[in-house]
Formats: C-alpha cells, sequence, structure tokens
C-alpha cells in the first residue's frame, strides 16, 4: 500500500495499463505537455511520446467519434472530456454511436472505448463545469458508468475499464481529485464492476452514495454517531452500470430505512432510481420511505455562498436521518 | 444464359478507361443492380411489404466508380445509407440486399436490430454507423487513426451527402484527419438535395470540395454520373492516401433522381424540369451509350447483363420474402459484450 492522491492513483492506472496493452492510447485536450486539466495525464507524454498521448483539437465530438472508430479497429483508446457538461457536444457520439453500434450490428462491433471526464461541484465552476450527471449515463443500455470516490478505487476500476469490451464512462468528482489514500501497489489490483462497497457498517439506517456524496454520506454518519447515537451504515455504490443492488436490498432489510445521497438534481435523478428499487425489493422491511437529498433544482452557481446552498450537505443528510426515525 | 458461357473478360487495361475490359463489365453489371434493386424495394414498400426504404437511384456511377478503386477485403469502407451499389462492390449479393430491406433474422448487417440500409459486415471491412448524417466520417478518421498506429497500409473510404458537410462531425473529421495525415478518402457525393433542400440553402459555395481549403486538404470534384471519370478520379487519391500522402476530400457531383426516402414526395420541392434534365444524364444509359460507342462490348451481350440482373432480383425478393424475421427474444441480446 502506498499512499496517494487520486489524480496520481489515476494516472499509476493509465501507466500500467498503456504498459501493458500496446492497444491502449490517450486522446483529449491538453493530455499532452499541459498533464491533463486535473493533472491526471501529467509526464505520460515524456514517458509513452506523442503516438499514444495525443493532443486533440477542442472538439468534443471529434475526440469520441475518433475514439469510437479506433476501438471498431481493435484500439483500446482512452478519451478525456474536460468536464461531464462538455460532454454534451460528444452526446451523439456516445449515446447514439458508442452505446448503441454493437447492438445495432448484431454484435458485430465492439467499442472498447474509456470515456473520462470530470464532473462535481465544490470547486467554483459554475453552471456549465459543474454537474453530477452519473445518472444521466446510466440511463442508457449499451454504457457501463463507473464513479470512484477513493483513489484505491480509482486505480482499480480505471485499470478494470481497460479490460471491459464496452464503453466505459468513467467519472471522476472534481472535489476528490486530491484526496489521499492507500492504494495497493499491486499490477493487478482490479475491481469489479457491479460490486458496491460498505465504508462503514451500522445498524439504524442505510446512507447510499457515489463519488463526490460518498464523502458527504460519510461526513453525515460520523455526525449522528457523535450527536445522536445513530448508527448509520454507508454504502458507496462505485459504479451504477451496473448496479450493485444486492448490497443495498441486504442492507435495508438489515436497517429498515434508506437515504440516497447524491449531488445530481433530484427531479429524475439517478436517487429515484434507487428509491424505487428498494421500494420494488424491500417494501416490506422498510419502517420509512426512502429518502433522497440531492442538490438544489437550479444551475450551479458560481460564488461560494451560492454554491453551497445548492449542494447537499451532510446537515441535509443528519436531518433526513431525523426526520424517517 | 449463365456468367460461364459467356465470352471471357479480357484483364488488360483498355488505355482510355484505365480499366480492363472485366472491369467494365463489373461496373456496368454493378450499376444496373443497384438500380434494379432500388426500384423493387421502392415497389415492396409502395406494396406494404417493407416497412421504410431509402435508396441511390442516381448515384450509382459515383458509388461503384469509388468503391472499385478500393481493395476489397483489406480496404475499410465507412458508407452512408445511399451506398446500395458500393456494399455490391464489397460482396454484398442481391439475396442479402433484400433481407436487410426486409430486416430479416440472417440479415449480416444487423440481423433486423437496425434500419435497413445501415450496412456493415466485419469480414468485408464494411462498417456500420447511425442515422444521425456525418458521425461515420469520424469513426473513419478513427479507424484510419488505428490503420497509421499498426502501420497497416490500409485506406478508410467514407462517404455522406453534401448535407452532411455542414455538420460539425464533417469539419472535425477532416480536421482531425489532416493533423495526423490520415489514410482515409471524404467521398462527398453531392446529389443536390438535403431531404428538401437544395445545395443554396445548405451552403453558401459552389462546391463542395472547397470546403478542403480550410484544412490544407488534397481536394477533387468529379462528375459523379459518370462511373469511368469517378474511379480515374478516385483510384490516384487512394493511392495516394495508401502511400501516406494523407486524406483527401472528393466531391462526386451527381443527382438524386429518387425521392429522399420512402416517406418524402419529392414533387413538393424538386421542380420538374430538373428532374427531366438531370434523367438525361443517368448514369446507367451514358455508360452503356459510351461503351456501345467504343464498341466495346456487343449490344446483345449488354441485354444479357441486363437479363441476368432482372432474373438475379426476381429470384432475391423471392428468396428473402421465405427467409425468417427475427423472434421476440431474439430483441434482448448484444446490449453489452460479455
Amino acid at each position: 500500500m502506498t499512499e496517494m492522491r487520486m489524480r496520481d492513483a489515476l494516472r499509476e492506472a493509465l501507466r500500467e495499463e498503456l504498459i501493458r496493452d500496446d492497444r491502449v492510447f490517450l486522446l483529449g485536450e491538453d493530455i499532452g505537455a499541459y498533464g491533463g486539466s486535473y493533472s491526471v495525464t501529467k509526464g505520460l507524454l515524456e514517458e509513452f511520446g506523442e503516438a499514444r498521448v495525443r493532443d486533440t483539437p477542442i472538439a468534443e465530438s471529434g475526440i469520441v467519434g475518433v475514439g469510437v472508430g479506433a476501438a471498431m479497429a481493435g484500439m483500446r483508446p482512452m478519451v478525456e472530456l474536460m468536464t461531464i457538461n462538455f460532454s454534451f457536444l460528444a452526446f451523439d457520439q456516445i449515446v447514439n454511436n458508442a452505446a448503441k453500434l454493437h447492438y445495432m450490428s448484431n454484435g458485430q462491433i465492439t467499442i472498447p472505448i474509456v470515456i473520462r471526464m470530470a464532473s462535481g461541484g465544490g470547486s467554483q465552476l459554475g453552471a456549465t463545469h459543474s454537474h453530477s450527471l452519473e445518472g444521466l449515463y446510466a440511463h442508457f443500455p449499451g454504457l457501463k458508468v463507473v464513479c470512484p470516490s477513493s483513489p484505491a478505487d480509482g486505480k482499480g476500476l480505471l485499470k478494470q475499464a481497460f479490460r471491459d469490451d464496452n464503453p466505459v464512462i468513467f467519472i471522476e468528482h472534481t472535489a476528490n481529485y486530491g484526496l489521499k489514500g492507500e492504494v495497493p501497489e499491486q499490477e493487478d489490483f482490479l475491481i469489479e464492476f457491479g460490486k458496491a462497497s460498505i465504508l462503514r457498517e451500522g445498524r439504524d439506517v442505510t446512507l447510499i452514495g457515489y463519488s463526490g456524496s460518498v464523502h458527504q454520506a460519510v461526513r453525515a454518519a460520523d455526525l449522528l454517531a457523535e450527536q445522536e447515537e445513530i448508527d448509520a451504515e454507508v454504502i458507496d455504490l462505485r459504479t451504477l452500470r451496473p448496479l450493485d443492488m444486492d448490497t443495498v436490498i441486504e442492507s435495508v432489510k438489515k436497517t429498515n430505512r434508506a437515504v440516497v445521497v447524491e449531488d445530481d438534481w433530484r427531479f429524475g435523478g439517478f436517487a429515484g432510481e434507487i428509491a424505487s428499487q428498494i421500494m420494488e425489493k424491500a417494501f416490506d422491511w422498510l419502517d420509512a420511505p426512502v429518502a433522497r437529498v440531492c442538490s438544489k433544482d437550479v444551475p450551479m452557481p458560481y460564488n461560494r455562498n451560492l454554491e453551497f446552498a445548492a449542494l447537499p450537505s451532510e446537515e441535509d443528510v443528519v436531518e433526513a436521518v431525523l426526520a424517517m426515525l | 444464359m449463365t456468367a460461364k458461357e459467356r465470352r471471357p473478360r479480357s484483364k488488360e487495361t483498355i488505355d482510355q478507361y484505365l480499366l480492363s475490359e472485366q472491369q467494365l463489365e463489373e461496373m456496368y453489371e454493378t450499376m444496373l443492380l443497384a438500380r434494379r434493386l432500388n426500384e423493387r424495394m421502392l415497389a415492396l414498400n409502395r406494396q406494404g411489404r417493407a416497412p421504410f426504404f431509402i435508396g441511390g437511384t442516381g448515384q450509382e456511377a459515383a458509388q461503384v466508380g469509388a468503391a472499385m478503386s478500393l481493395k476489397r477485403g483489406e480496404d475499410y469502407l465507412v458508407p452512408y445509407y445511399r451506398d446500395l451499389a458500393m456494399n455490391l462492390v464489397f460482396g454484398m449479393s442481391a439475396r442479402e440486399a433484400m433481407l436487410n430491406l426486409l430486416a430479416k433474422k440472417d440479415d449480416p448487417h444487423g440481423g433486423g436490430r437496425q434500419m435497413p440500409s445501415h450496412w456493415g459486415v466485419g469480414s468485408r471491412k464494411v462498417v456500420t454507423g447511425g442515422s444521425v448524417v456525418a458521425t461515420q466520417l469520424l469513426h473513419a478518421a478513427g479507424i484510419a487513426l488505428a490503420a497509421k498506429m499498426s502501420s497497416d497500409p490500409i485506406v478508410v473510404l467514407t462517404c455522406c451527402g453534401e448535407g452532411s458537410t455542414s455538420k460539425g462531425d464533417f469539419h472535425e473529421a477532416l480536421n482531425f484527419a489532416q493533423i495526423h495525415r490520415l489514410p482515409v478518402i471524404f467521398y462527398v457525393q453531392n446529389n443536390g438535395y438535403a431531404i428538401s433542400e437544395s445545395t443554396e440553402k445548405e451552403m453558401p459555395i459552389a462546391h463542395v470540395a472547397d470546403r478542403a481549403r480550410a484544412y490544407n486538404m488534397h481536394s477533387a470534384s468529379v462528375d459523379g454520373m459518370d462511373a469511368i471519370a469517378v474511379y480515374q478520379t478516385v483510384k490516384p487519391a487512394v493511392d495516394q492516401a495508401r502511400r501516406g500522402g494523407g486524406p483527401f476530400l472528393i466531391e462526386a457531383r451527381c443527382y438524386r433522381l429518387g425521392a429522399h426516402s420512402s416517406d418524402d414526395d419529392d414533387s413538393r420541392y424538386r421542380p420538374k424540369a430538373e428532374l427531366e434534365e438531370w434523367t438525361q444524364k443517368d448514369p446507367i444509359t451514358l455508360f452503356r451509350r459510351r461503351v456501345e460507342t467504343d464498341k466495346v462490348f456487343p449490344p446483345e451481350e449488354l441485354d444479357e447483363i441486363e437479363e441476368r440482373v432482372t432474373a438475379e432480383v426476381q429470384d432475391a425478393v423471392e428468396w428473402a420474402t421465405n427467409q425468417p424475421d427475427p423472434a421476440p427474444e431474439d430483441a434482448l441480446g448484444f446490449v453489452y459484450r460479455e
């Protein structure tokens, strides 16, 4: 184990994959000499050269479309998009092409592409850099959606993404890039998709999060333990497609209460999917309706006070838990 | 009369054509087969036997001349939905074309999962795409990038209509391909219409080929109603791309003699006189007149080809109609590669 930050863990994963498989190459804006907008690809150009670490024009549809074509032809490209909001410029290439061509071609075409993008608020980047739209991509059959919350998960899941034969949307929370954590060093460290992790065991309520919201859930669990003597279980979904509902349902059957925490909007968001499935699969075990703690229904504002008012906080989670007891 | 009984065609190049007798025969037969298939497909649609049809009538020369410039089985073809004739060059049979139209279980392009005319067969290096125009140009650039990275001496030819050249993906593809000097031919079949919009409503320039200037790219504009001229233009571009000379934008000036699709009534926007004028330039009639005048083939041999093609289309319809549809449970497969 080595302590490293999220961005360094992600870089280690890319480095190891570039060494392991010569079909792997990287495409994106400013990923070369600049080292990527969040320094994830720093140093990789020097180590692997321009053929495998390619700076691209600022043209999101173009970057993804070229990546899709290269993947069709047997390569294993990784495409970096600066933020999830910018990915809308490539939405057609992602959801109409990458997600569907395996199906439409009757299984003839496979598109093993990893599309990385940053999401999440809290970094004062305004309404067109800061949204959390993991659930939006999870809506589309044909895509896998991965959203790590810790450096170890970041490394293990990103390495796994390169071994998957499907398009993988790999979403990194901007507030997590500097987060430190212990990361296993061995090169075969992989984390299977569709396996949630239980970050904290508890009896009284299940808090469910992914990506950045996992940290609100963990802090809320601490507050509940310290201030209210409530013992919360915290589940990190890690991947939204495939989705590990078994772990969630098992937990809810033990705690009889659930709160879904996410940075996305509440209306039509992924928390609604989780809540529905809990209702379908564990209705008789529930002592209260499933609660959702999400961001306010506004585009993300810039000013710090406004931004924090829009995002869900650990206090909001505590409040939701107290309301259901 | 079967193919075996006919006079064997010479493989020797006829100087003024830069094509052999055998290639000229293939050119004629393929154009004719595409035309007869398109006619029959539209008829099947009007009879209620095929839910949707989109055709390439009038574009046969543009398609056959270009596709014959490629190495079949080695080079990639990333077509658009009018490229029936290109697919015939790449090995599709009349029976297969009908399986695709009728979305039968054994349609090798999609097994009924895709709309018709979104062709793609891996073994032939023909790659399918979606219906959003110009998206496939980026895939072609990506395939060419993969080939370049693997030092694979292949060329990718991708097609679109002139309407697609107003799309961002068109420009992003040309830009990327030229920056990286990729072996890809962007082949634009300028058929005069983007559904109902004539070219002056689509773009402020007279020739699609002029768009290459913005990317410092080689370009050519060719009479797309002349299969031989098309071949003579596209072949050197393909050869140059194969040698590492970078991408090429080629405009084939042709005409959509049919409606946009089976859902379109072109009489609402197309002047009758214009259609009549272009009908005079029908690429198949022009080709036949030329090879007859030059005495490449005697007329009776061209008639024999015509008879053979007609019989082939008839057989294909009868055969394909009786092939099984996919079963309802087939809808659930191939969402993910397991």
